[in-house]
């Protein structure tokens, strides 16, 4: 037994609540298994008036029908208002006077239907098989099928969305990272197995902790590529924690993972070397957790002239991919470069003028005559901001031997670096 | 029967010399600079005072490892990379992580390791270049001699950039840069370039020593 149900509202969700089984068919139409249900509530009528009575409750306003096919109880649905209930045999009967257009057939098979004056259901269904099959082929088969109620087919079940999601709650409040630690390997170990039994990975995971002051602590690892490597995940989460721990005890933990699929790459003897990103990701997480959080990336230009303008970029930010990608070939120089050795912060210099140009400097390590110079190399830039900058620049050679970049700003001077 | 007469009867069966107690020789990469190669799985120091061309070596170590399209890896103790001219001298920076340590040698020797430990590095480089000798002192003969064991029979080079030698016997190569001169162009105070300049690089090793001349140039 099948049944239909056409309205407006969330039909899906009216549908999961009486059957596993439940076919999305239109946006406005739903169709369900109804097997089994006799048992609970008797007869099909009783069935209907269970559904009806469950769609007035949550204020939707739709058609029932239950019928032994799921293509009858859909034309039933879609064409007769309120409840029906179609009794096997007699669908032909039932469906008879409904028009042909609620088989949607192709506009050039109505039309020919029309000129043979056959607009219902009944009169489609009187017609012999034989001649239909050679004057409209398979289609017109099809809609006689229909027309009768005997067209037979399985439910294209919909899937409910997957959540992987687990929390515990905790009979006393959890101070310290340590306990937690198996608690989240508990939730972490669990999860993991529910994904990989579907052959799935993640690459994002959500935590969040009920504290016992009724705050709320949320926490979220995102992976460079899907894993489920519970032990790495397992000290990411150790990692983040003890670099931003919840601030009061903990008194429920709350875990989900975001399932996709799990890349698969192909190794080979001679790509380059690259290290592992889940590997990479676990040890940048330590390195942050001694440095900073804001001192490890790969360096990227930014589009402005402004002097010692750059960004680090965080390397987890490919989704699903190594964020570094091929080299560009062609730039090794024959002769390097000069590279420059830079202060940060700047150091602060007293510098002495001779003929406007600089003669002696003094700043913290450096201290000498300067005995050759390039120079001034007048920079400035975004004066139409609230930020500008303007510099006169110089290139120096100290008694000492050193190359230094040195600039003139509106502050005073300043040592910008070395040559090395 | 003695370890000699056996070894004896296999090399009489396999007639030939069986060398079987040497250490192969490290596979070596080019640096960027003819005349100086560097090998893989063990530990390289480029030493020299400021303004000798050591920085401007390093910088063409990552610009030939990184169009060699390997991840490398700067732990700069003292943030004094300079990712502009990096870029200039061909640098490939999506595939260079860069390690800040903000004046921290000690944070910068951890951090090291943890990236040795990590592995998939063609080259993790060291930069200890403006940390004061007295502290680049003070890491332990221990520190340097577990470095190099974690490079050890890995595809990594592992690079230091210092004033001095520091990992002493741990160093399988050592390149001592000195400028030569510095080559200005131009009327001073009128018209005067930095133009370059020259470096030589003087190499040494168990096996062999050299020096190789290179020049850089002003960007």
């Amino acid at each position: 037994m099948f049944a239909c149900l056409h309205g407006s509202g969330n039909l899906t969700a009216l549908g999961f609540e009486f059957s596993p089984v439940v076919e999305q068919t239109a946006p406005d139409t739903v169709t369900l298994d109804a097997s089994g249900l006799d048992r609970l509530w008797g007869f099909p009528q009783d069935v209907a008036a269970a559904i009806a009575r469950r769609a007035s409750e949550i204020r939707m306003k739709v058609n029932i029908a239950l019928a032994a096919n799921p293509d009858s109880a859909i034309c039933a649905a879609r064409g007769f208002a309120g409840v029906s209930i179609i009794p096997q045999g007699d669908e032909a009967k039932f469906l008879g006077p409904l028009p042909l257009s609620w088989l949607a057939p192709s506009p050039e098979l109505l039309e020919t239907l029309e000129r043979w004056g056959i607009r219902r259901f009944r009169d489609l269904a009187a017609l012999p098989p034989l001649g239909i099959a050679e004057r409209l082929g398979p289609e017109g088969l099809r809609l006689r099928e229909l027309a009768r109620g005997e067209a037979e087919r399985k439910l294209v079940p919909l899937e409910p969305p997957l959540e992987f999601e687990d929390q515990i709650e905790l009979e006393y409040p959890v101070e310290l990272l340590e306990p937690l630690a198996f608690l989240l390997a508990r939730l972490l170990n669990g999860l993991a197995a529910r994904l990989a039994t579907r052959a799935l990975a993640t690459d994002e995971l959500r935590l969040r902790l009920q504290l016992e002051n009724r705050a709320t602590h949320e926490r979220t690892l995102r992976l460079p590529v899907p894993s489920l490597d519970t032990k790495a995940l397992l000290k990411l989460w150790q990692l983040d924690l003890a670099a931003h721990p919840p601030e009061a005890p903990i008194v429920r933990v709350w875990m989900g993972m975001n399932p996709v699929k799990p890349r698969a790459a192909q190794g080979g003897l001679f790509v380059p070397l690259a290290p592992e990103p889940v590997k990479l990701e676990l040890t940048l997480a330590r390195i942050q957790a001694i440095i900073g959080e804001d001192r490890v990336g790969s360096p990227e230009l930014v589009d402005t002239h402004r002097p010692g303008a750059w960004g680090l970029t965080n390397l987890s930010q490919g989704a699903g991919v190594p964020s570094w990608g091929p080299a560009p070939r062609g730039q090794i120089r024959q002769s390097p470069n000069f590279a420059l050795r830079v202060f940060r912060p700047p150091r602060a210099a007293r510098v002495a003028l001779a003929s406007g140009q600089p003669g002696f400097i003094a700043a913290d390590g450096i201290r000498g005559q300067v005995l050759e110079l390039a120079g001034p190399w007048r920079t400035s830039g975004d004066w139409w901001t609230s930020n500008p900058w303007a510099r006169d620049e110089w290139d120096i050679a100290l008694s000492d031997g050193a190359l230094y970049r040195i600039y003139c700003e509106p502050r005073g001077w300043f040592v910008e670096g070395s040559y090395d | 029967m003695g370890a000699a007469a056996l070894k004896q009867q296999f090399e009489s069966m396999l007639g030939g010399h069986l060398d079987w107690q040497s250490r192969p020789m490290p596979e070596l990469v080019p640096s960027g600079i003819s005349g100086i190669e560097l090998p893989r799985g063990c530990l390289t120091e480029i030493i020299g005072p400021a303004s000798s061309g050591r920085t401007s070596l390093l910088v063409s170590i990552l610009a030939a490892a990184t169009a060699r399209e390997e991840v490398c890896a700067l732990v700069d103790a003292e943030d004094s990379f300079d990712p502009v001219s990096a870029a200039a001298a061909g640098v490939c920076l999506p595939r260079l992580l860069w390690v800040r340590c903000s004046h921290n040698a000690e944070h910068a020797l951890k951090a090291a390791d943890l990236l040795i430990q990590g592995g998939g590095f063609g080259l993790v480089a060291m930069d200890l270049g403006d940390t004061p000798p007295n502290a680049a002192r003070r890491i332990s003969l221990t520190s340097w001699f577990r470095l190099r064991r974690g490079v050890e029979h890995t595809p990594t080079v592992l690079l230091t950039v210092a004033r001095q030698s520091n990992a002493k016997t741990c160093a399988s190569l050592v390149l001592e840069c000195a400028p030569e001169r510095v080559v200005w162009s131009g009327t001073r105070g009128t018209s005067q370039l930095l133009r370059g300049m020259r470096v030589r690089a003087a190499s040494t090793e168990r096996s062999k020593t050299c020096s190789p001349v290179f020049t850089v140039v002003a960007i």
